[in-house]
Parts: structure tokens; C-alpha cells; sequence
């Protein structure tokens, strides 16, 4: 659509940005300006530098976060997206059945986080969960609590339940835009269901694909709530990702300066991932506008 | 504002902050440009090439600060020459 | 990766034959809606179970039906409190994100102004910003200005995603509604707030009704930031329930209820909404 150009649009805009403004501005300075600094908590302020950068940059605790955020990201980026197509390809189209689908499927994006990790808690649990208690009684060694690898295939297998629905309710979004024209000019080809996918589907589902990778990766690297409920961020620092340590070091330890230090260099990379987000959406808006 | 714990320092930089961007909003309102592709493929404004480089300028004072952990302020240097390319070819 | 990978290289080949093909998508789909139904229903399943039932036998379905758990909530003010609480900063912070997005989301999808672009991204940033990272300042920020432990902080903090989330979702609604309508309003003389709210409002209800959906939702479900902000006066069902876990002899049954009860609300708007998750969840960007 073309639009006009008209600056007196900025009183439109002005409520939000007062706001924004307020919740948004004003903390990001102050953390900054704690970043600089050092306290021992009576409001009493020395000055640091970039000393608690440096020693963030040094510290293996927060590179070991780090290391487990990505790999965290990754590994549920790679069942998720691949898995959510699947599904979305096996959805019915259209009716009853559609309608169905859809509504249970969104089920747990409408869970409260918190209340996710409840029921991952409880479900894993060896004594009162259904999910422990039938790896218990094949005879899987499975704790949540004391081993490092169940408290991993935990917390994925939960993320997994938690949003895998949302990557495949975007491609099938991405799917039902594509006109039968295109399924029946490739029957006549005797195209093989292979390439029906390569060809066909995958292209058309290229831009909103982007968008489920991108926001799964952005909302899996600031997850906190799921995680922290089931596991607490153990055994040990095991499953401690980085708004688990933040959080820990922020409001646990009140550690003002590191934890400012560490909260900078966060938001720098998701000021980063942010503007590769909004480049890869403007330019899918204007592929379709 | 006593809860915000500012400092000279920090306050410096924000004001160097806002005062580009408007420097930036005036240079735009009186110089429009249209965007263009670089060398990234994608189309920038000045607006944009700035955002690049400020946030690009903390990944390399960040990156000097761990590696080189000396003589903070030629980093500032490297961030110049970063400017001068983003604003040339990107 | 690899079982995933291998099940899209694979699947659609066997679907290839067309017999087969109805098949092969009951049961994918049937697997897959009982991988999402279980872990609800063992909630479901053990509030209605008593404490005793839980801990000493294990059984699939309740032996001993009760809805003493639920009882337990609906009576205790330490607990339906929380729901209050919730609901009341929830509510806030819906009308508040609904209140200075509609604007601004014209404003975004019918002129372009100076810094429209780079305004619109830094929203978006918002939205993308970790909470953790805002909680220490937000603490020192509410108790600085005496608003700590209050409704209004948690909603005013919700803000912080919820309004651009708003402003987004509802400006990729606006952009489907023809701009020839807003001039033809003006000609008929129409100021610009009647025309607003006479004839544009209802041409995207739907697209509010979205938003304030999703408002609604992200705010209900943040954990962090409302636990960070509040105490005890405006004190959350989610950080209720998190703190019953620390106590030694977790009273299983009553935790589970309390998890249901706080899916009821996603439950109830469930199917009005279906069509739209997507598009919610992407921003509006689908």
C-alpha cells in the first residue's frame, strides 16, 4: 500500500513512545550505568570502569552459560523446525478435522510457562509421573533432578511439546496459501511427492518458515521460567542457561555491576539477532505488498 | 534519580548518543536520501548504516577488551575504520 | 536431528501413493495429538486425585474422584488471591497496550514520518529483549517510584513486550483494510477521531480482539518479571505456585489444580481464536 507522508503521525506514535520509553529506556541506561560501577548494596556507588566486563569476558561461568544457551537453541531448533513441517504437512486442510487439529494443538502455546514446567515436572517424576514411572518400569535409568543427560532430554522434550506446535501452525499457515493450480499442474507432470516438497511447498513456505526459526530462536534464548521450574537450573549448573545465571546472579547474589555487565552483552546479541529478524520481515512484506 | 547510580562517564556517552541521532534526524530531514544496496544485499538508509555501526563499534570494543585487554581506547580507532567502510559500502 | 530429519525425507515418499495416503496423516497426526494431550491430562488426572492416591498407588485414571484440591483453591484467599492479582494487573495491561498501540499502529500502517522505520524495529526489540535482563532495574525502578508490589508495576512492566506486540499484530490487520475508506470518511467530513472509532475500529475488531488476546495471554503467562515485582498485596498465581514447590511435602494435588485452573482462560477462548494463533504469535506478520 502506498503510503502518504505525514510527521504529524509522530502524536500517533508519542503514547507509545512515553511508554516504551519509560519501560524500556530508562532501565537499559541504569543498567548501563551499573555496569560502570560497584556497590556493596547500601546505594552507595564506586566507580569500575570496564572492570566487570573484563572479568565477564574471563569468566567461564558465564561462557559456560553461554555454550549450553546455544546449544540449547540449537538442538531444539533442529527438532522443532524439521518436526513442525512434518506435521504441518499432515494436517488436514480443511473442515471439521482442521478446526480440530488446530485447536489442540495450540494447547500448550496458551499454558502458562510456569505451569508448563509444573506439569513436565510432575510428568517426569519416577514415582508419581506417567512419563518416569513408565521409563522406570522399562528399565531406564531416568532422574530429572540428580543425572545430567535426563535433565537435558527433559527440558528439550518439553520445549519440544511446547512450541513445536507453533512452527508447524506457521508452515501449515505458509502451506494453505499455496493455490491448487500448482498441486494439479504438478500431478500432470507425475511429479514425485519429493518434489512436490522441494519444489512446491518448501519455496512457499520459505518466508514464514523464517519467521517460526527466528522467533523460536529468539524466544528459546531468553527462556527461563520452564526450565528453572523443572530442573532449577541443575544437577549442579547443568541446564543453567543464561537468564537462569543472569537472574541468579541479578536478583539471587545481587551482584549489581557483573550481572549489569553480563545483561549489556546479552542484549547486544539480541539487539543483533533482533535487526537480522526485522531485515529478513521487511523484506518478505515487501515481497508480498 | 538517585536509583539510576549515574556517572559522568555513562552520562557522556548517552548524550553523544542522542546528539548523533539528531544530528542524524536533521541530516535526514534536510539531505533525503533514498536507500541503497550494498555489499550485505539488503537496502540502508543512513539511519540504518549508523544503527550497523554503533552496534558492530560494541561488538569490537567488546572483542578488544577480551582479547587484547590493553589500551582500551585504540579500539576506538578499529571502530572508526569500521564506520568509514559501513558508510561506504553497506 | 536425525529421527526428525529422516521422518520428512521419508514420509512424504511413502505418501506418494495416494491409498496410502489418508493413512499415513491419522496416524502422524493422532501420534502427534497424543504427544500433546498427555502431559495435560496426567495434570488434569492428578487434581482430581487425592494426596493419598497420588503418593501410594499409581493409577492411570482416579480411583477416587474428588474435587477436594479444587475446594482447597476456590476457599483459601493465600490462593484464589493470586488469581485476582493476576487477573487484575492482566486486565491493566491489556487496556493500557490496546489504549496507546491502536494510534500508533494507524499511524505505522497508513504514513510514513521521519524515523517510522527505525521506530518500528525498536519496538520490535522490545518484544525480543530477555526479561531477565530488565528485572534488577525494574525492581529499583518500581520501589524507587513507591509503585513496588502493586498491580500497576507488573502491568506497566508487561508493557515492555505487550505494546509492541500490539502495535505489530494490529498493524498487519490495518494494512488489509483499504486506505480508500479513511479518505472517503474524511471527505464525508468525518473528524478523525469519529471516523476512528464510528468506522474503523469495527472494520478491525477482529484484529483487536487479537491483540487483546495475545495481550492478554503473554501477560498471563510471564513469570519473572511479575515475581520480581511483587510480594505479597499484588502477589501472582504463578509465583504462588512456584513458592508452594519450595516447601517440604509438596501437596501434589493442589499444585495440579492450581496449573489447571490457570489454563482455563486458553482453554475458553481456544476456538474463537484458532485461525489466528499464527498470525498472533508471528506478529502479525503471517
Amino acid at each position: 500500500m502506498d503510503k502518504t507522508l505525514n510527521q504529524k503521525a509522530w502524536f500517533l506514535v508519542l503514547p507509545v513512545l512515553v511508554l516504551v520509553a519509560f519501560s524500556a529506556v530508562l532501565p537499559v541506561m541504569t543498567v548501563v550505568n551499573y555496569s560502570v560501577q560497584d556497590t556493596f548494596g547500601n546505594n552507595k556507588f564506586f566507580w569500575a570502569g570496564l572492570e566487570w566486563y573484563a572479568e565477564m569476558l574471563q569468566s567461564e561461568r558465564m561462557w559456560d552459560a553461554l555454550v549450553r544457551q546455544l546449544m540449547f537453541s540449537g538442538i531444539i531448533l533442529a527438532i522443532e523446525v524439521p518436526l513442525g513441517i512434518f506435521v504441518a504437512l499432515h494436517m488436514p486442510k480443511s473442515g471439521f478435522w482442521s478446526s480440530f487439529c488446530l485447536v489442540l494443538m495450540s494447547l500448550p502455546l496458551l499454558i502458562p510457562w510456569n505451569v508448563v514446567g509444573t506439569i513436565w515436572q510432575i510428568f517426569g517424576r519416577v514415582d508419581i509421573g506417567l512419563l518416569g514411572y513408565t521409563l522406570d518400569l522399562l528399565g531406564i535409568e531416568y532422574n530429572y533432578t540428580q543425572d545430567i543427560f535426563s535433565a537435558w532430554a527433559t527440558i528439550i522434550v518439553m520445549d519440544v511439546w511446547h512450541w513445536t506446535s507453533l512452527v508447524a501452525l506457521l508452515a501449515f499457515a505458509g502451506l494453505k496459501s499455496i493455490p491448487d493450480a500448482y498441486y494439479q499442474a504438478a500431478k500432470i507432470d507425475q511429479a514425485s511427492r519429493w518434489n512436490v516438497f522441494r519444489y512446491i511447498e518448501l519455496p512457499k513456505m520459505m518466508g514464514v518458515l523464517m519467521i517460526a526459526i527466528l522467533l523460536r530462536f529468539m524466544d528459546s534464548f531468553m527462556i527461563y521460567t520452564e526450565p528453572f521450574v523443572v530442573t532449577g537450573g541443575g544437577p549442579g549448573n547443568a541446564t543453567t542457561l543464561l537468564s537462569i545465571d543472569l537472574v541468579k546472579m541479578a536478583l539471587g547474589q545481587f551482584d549489581l555491576g557483573p550481572a549489569a555487565a553480563f545483561s549489556i552483552m546479552y542484549y547486544l546479541v539480541i539487539l543483533t539477532i533482533s535487526y537480522v529478524f526485522y531485515t529478513v520481515m521487511t523484506a518478505m512484506d515487501k515481497k508480498e505488498g | 534519580m538517585d536509583w539510576m547510580a549515574w556517572t559522568w562517564p555513562t552520562a557522556a556517552f548517552f548524550i553523544i548518543i542522542v546528539t548523533t541521532l539528531v544530528i542524524f534526524s536533521v541530516l535526514a530531514v534536510k539531505f533525503p536520501e533514498t536507500p541503497r544496496k550494498g555489499v550485505l544485499g539488503m537496502e540502508t538508509t543512513r539511519g540504518d548504516r549508523l544503527f550497523i555501526t554503533l552496534l558492530g563499534s560494541a561488538f569490537i570494543n567488546l572483542a578488544w577488551l577480551g582479547v587484547v585487554s590493553v589500551n582500551q581506547p585504540y579500539a576506538l580507532a578499529v571502530c572508526i575504520a569500521y564506520a568509514l567502510v559501513v558508510f561506504r559500502w553497506v | 536431528m536425525t529421527d526428525a530429519t529422516i521422518q520428512t525425507l521419508t514420509a512424504p515418499k511413502r505418501r506418494a501413493k495416494p491409498r496410502f495416503r489418508v493413512k499415513t496423516s491419522t496416524v502422524v497426526m493422532s501420534l502427534y495429538l497424543l504427544f500433546m494431550l498427555l502431559p495435560i491430562y496426567w495434570l488434569l488426572n492428578m487434581s482430581l486425585k487425592t494426596n493419598t492416591e497420588i503418593l501410594n498407588t499409581f493409577t492411570l485414571w482416579p480411583n477416587d474422584l474428588t474435587l477436594a484440591n479444587y475446594a482447597t483453591i476456590l476457599t483459601d484467599p493465600a490462593w484464589y488471591m493470586g488469581y485476582v492479582n493476576s487477573l487484575i494487573y492482566v486486565v491493566l495491561n491489556t487496556a493500557i497496550s490496546l489504549m496507546v498501540a491502536l494510534p500508533a499502529a494507524y499511524a505505522f500502517s497508513r504514513y510514513t514520518f521521519m524515523g517510522d522505520k527505525h521506530l518500528f524495529f525498536w519496538l520490535l526489540t522490545n518484544r525480543m529483549a530477555p526479561p531477565a535482563v530488565f528485572a534488577l532495574p525494574f525492581f529499583q525502578l518500581y520501589s524507587s517510584v513507591g509503585l513496588f508490589d502493586t498491580h500497576i508495576a507488573v502491568a506497566l512492566a508487561h508493557c515492555l513486550f505487550n505494546v509492541p506486540l500490539a502495535v505489530w499484530i494490529l498493524e498487519g490487520f490495518m494494512r488489509g483494510v483499504p486506505k480508500e475508506i479513511d479518505e472517503t470518511a474524511y471527505i464525508d467530513g468525518y473528524s478523525f477521531g469519529k471516523f476512528f472509532v464510528k468506522i474503523f475500529m469495527p472494520l478491525i475488531s477482529s484484529g483487536i480482539g487479537v491483540a487483546a488476546f495475545f495481550c492478554f495471554m503473554f501477560s498471563w503467562v510471564e513469570l519473572l518479571l511479575s515475581r520480581t515485582l511483587t510480594t505479597v498485596d499484588a502477589k501472582p498465581i504463578a509465583a504462588i505456585m512456584t513458592r508452594t514447590q519450595g516447601a517440604a511435602g509438596i501437596d501434589w494435588g493442589v499444585l495440579a489444580a492450581a496449573g489447571v485452573l490457570t489454563i482455563v482462560p486458553g482453554a475458553l477462548v481456544i476456538y474463537f481464536v484458532r485461525n489466528y494463533i499464527a498470525k498472533g504469535f508471528a506478529l502479525g506478520r503471517v
